[in-house]
């Protein structure tokens, strides 16, 4: 064997071996941490545990009111964030022209936008939601009296959809490129408008990438914990959130707030466990649904 | 995907419409030529108030970027503007290092809770600094390197399944990852390396590149897949072995695209709040010890916001330590753009 071709197979294996132990170092990372919190929460869950409000200081009982606060915080969210950015998107890909400097304005707004870090979200939502448009709806409408100037469910909710606009956006013009442009021709030349060309042709046909973008933003939001600190979420509610504006609680910040301020690890480890198996495996439920819709979809 | 059809489809007789013809006066038409309908029918009148909704909601995002901006400096102004906020904290005592009541030489101090409030800043700043850079010295290697197997080596039935599962390493909540580093990582950490604190920066970097990871592995692997197929061939026709054709033309012409990625991982790093506010031990200490413990930016936004009254100095502070690291991810993203339009040129040939 010469020492070139020698040369050449020492760096096949090298690269090949370091690149492949990389991917299992990731995948067995991924794993451990499926199974650490599969197998010490699952003994944990029960029916019992996902429909009863918790008791004894979070010691007994269940977290059905952080279950539905989180299940209603993502509806409003995506009320509000996805027709916003089935609009953007439409606008970005149909409306305007790919160099306008308006279509390039938006673009830059949404790269950065993705881009700005989830703490900051949360500042803007208790600077911008609560304390102005709260405050001065108050003023308003209240006489002054607190009502919507402290945080809330909707407020919670307006912060997420503002932090899950660009994932919905971006799902939603991918989809809409991947409609051939002959379609939109034929349409046109049939006589439709850009309008019934939206709203016939290619909405329908993109639906399966919005809800593909609306559930990676769901699972993004039921997650987030940091934009909610300032903004709405609660430690421990007696009552099920029965406003837009009363607080809530939300499985993220109670994973939080139990494993960092809990008196007693030991004893709350279990609890504790099952709550993050709950959260995890809904997370997970969402995002696998929108990986499988994302490769049938790339199949088509 | 630029396609000259379109660019040469430039059609002048339509009537201007919307808020891009203010902008510019002959307008370039999307990649579908438009044509204006026949004018045997008419769509219905109410077609037009919707279509400007549609525009109106375009211009969400921008206003989103300018209100964050606006909204943070409106929290931040007393720092600049009320005198009575000015005597317990100036710029410059939060970025010089100040000699405070009973300490003997000019140091850096982040002790807003005290009787002399003291807001030094680079505690924090180091603490973030070393905490990112730790993740991405974990995230960057193992990310391309995924990227690498992925994209070249890996059967196609073998990247149909390593694939999305990198992918769901993206989806597990950033609470999550900071709960099993605080749980189950600390105390592997401790055994492992025996180090004085529990929850220290080590901790928290390791937790932080398992969420910057996928960042860095999908992106990598994106700029790799882009390689133009010929680039390979005809270095595999002068007779390369595959991992020279890698190393010497896949990675270079990617290069670009991975250093996007990295960018934008250090972005996530920086910014990512719940794992290194949960494990990281949040004790502001200025110091370059990985082990010790550390305070971040994002973290201490997180923790001592909530118990700090509405309008008081510290809480401008906080909105101040906002408006750094927005300023910060701004000039990633402005960074990342460009090395994009890079990595198409030079995908295209043209650099």
């Amino acid at each position: 064997m010469s020492a070139r071709l020698l040369r050449a197979r020492m760096g096949d294996w090298t690269l090949g071996t370091a690149a492949a132990l990389a991917t299992l170092l990731l995948l067995v990372a991924l794993l451990l941490i499926l199974g650490d919190v599969g197998v010490h929460g699952a003994p944990r869950l029960s029916w019992a545990f996902l429909s009863q409000a918790p008791r004894e200081g979070m010691m007994e009982g269940g977290i059905l009111p952080a279950i539905v606060g989180t299940a209603m915080l993502v509806v409003l969210m995506t009320a509000a964030s996805v027709p916003v950015g089935v609009a953007t998107a439409i606008y970005l890909h149909e409306y305007a022209a790919p160099d306008s400097r308006w279509a390039r304005l938006v673009r830059l707004g949404v790269q950065n936008l993705a881009g700005v870090p989830s703490i900051v979200f949360g500042l803007f939502g208790l600077g911008f939601f609560v304390q102005f448009l709260g405050t001065g709806m108050d003023t308003l409408f209240h006489d002054g009296k607190l009502v919507w100037g402290q945080p809330g469910l909707l407020w919670g909710a307006l912060t997420l959809a503002t932090l899950t606009l660009p994932t919905t956006i971006v799902a939603t013009e991918e989809a809409l490129r991947a409609i051939p442009p002959a379609q939109r021709e034929a349409a046109y030349a049939l006589g439709s408008s850009r309008f019934e060309v939206v709203t016939r042709l290619l909405l329908p046909q993109a639906m399966p990438g919005i809800l593909t973008g609306a559930i990676l933003a769901v699972s993004r939001g039921a997650g987030e914990v940091a934009p909610i600190l300032f903004t709405g979420a609660a430690y421990f509610l007696p009552k099920l959130p029965h406003d837009l504006h009363s607080q809530f609680m939300h499985l993220g910040y109670h994973v939080y707030v139990m494993s960092t301020q809990s008196a007693d690890v030991d004893a709350s480890a279990p609890i504790l466990y099952a709550t993050v198996a709950v959260l995890l495996g809904l997370t997970f439920a969402l995002n696998l649904a929108a990986v499988l819709l994302r490769a049938r979809m790339r199949r088509a | 995907m630029p396609d000259t059809a379109s660019e040469s489809a430039t059609i002048e007789a339509r009537p201007p419409s919307g808020l891009g013809f203010a902008f510019s006066p002959r307008r370039q038409l999307p990649a579908t030529p438009h044509v204006r309908s026949l004018p045997t029918r008419t769509p219905p009148r109410w077609h037009r108030p919707v279509e400007w909704v549609v525009r109106g909601m375009a211009a969400a995002a921008i206003l989103a970027i300018i209100l964050i901006f606006a909204f943070l400096v409106r929290s931040a102004l007393p720092l600049w503007t009320s005198s009575e906020a000015r005597k317990e904290v100036t710029q410059t005592q939060m970025w010089f290092a100040q000699t405070w009541p009973g300490y003997d030489a000019a140091e850096h101090v982040w002790q807003p809770v005290s009787d002399t409030p003291k807001y030094g800043i680079w505690p924090l700043l180091t603490g973030t600094l070393k905490v990112s850079l730790m993740a991405m010295l974990l995230a960057g290697p193992l990310g391309v390197l995924a990227a690498i197997y992925v994209a070249c080596y890996a059967r196609p039935k073998v990247r149909e399944v390593v694939k999305p599962a990198i992918e769901l390493l993206a989806g597990i909540p950033s609470v999550v990852l900071g709960f099993f580093a605080l749980i189950v990582l600390a105390t592997w950490m401790q055994t492992l390396l025996g180090v004085e604190s529990r929850l220290n920066g080590i901790v928290a970097g390791v937790a932080l590149a398992l969420a910057v990871v996928p960042v860095v592995f999908t992106l990598s692997e994106e700029a790799l897949r882009a390689v133009p197929q010929g680039y390979v061939e005809a270095s595999q026709a002068l007779g390369a072995a595959k991992w020279q054709t890698i190393w010497h033309v896949m990675l270079p012409t990617a290069a670009p695209g991975i250093a996007t990625a990295m960018a934008l991982g250090l972005g996530r790093a920086v910014g990512e709040t719940m794992i290194v506010l949960m494990a990281s031990g949040n004790a502001a200490i200025l110091s370059w010890n990985p082990a010790d413990s550390v305070r971040t930016l994002s973290a201490t936004i997180a923790a001592e916001l909530g118990e700090v009254v509405s309008g008081s100095p510290h809480y401008a502070v906080l909105f101040y330590l906002g408006l750094v690291l927005f300023a910060f991810t701004f000039a990633i993203n402005a960074v990342a753009a460009h090395w994009i339009e890079r990595q198409k040129d030079r995908v295209a040939g043209r650099a």
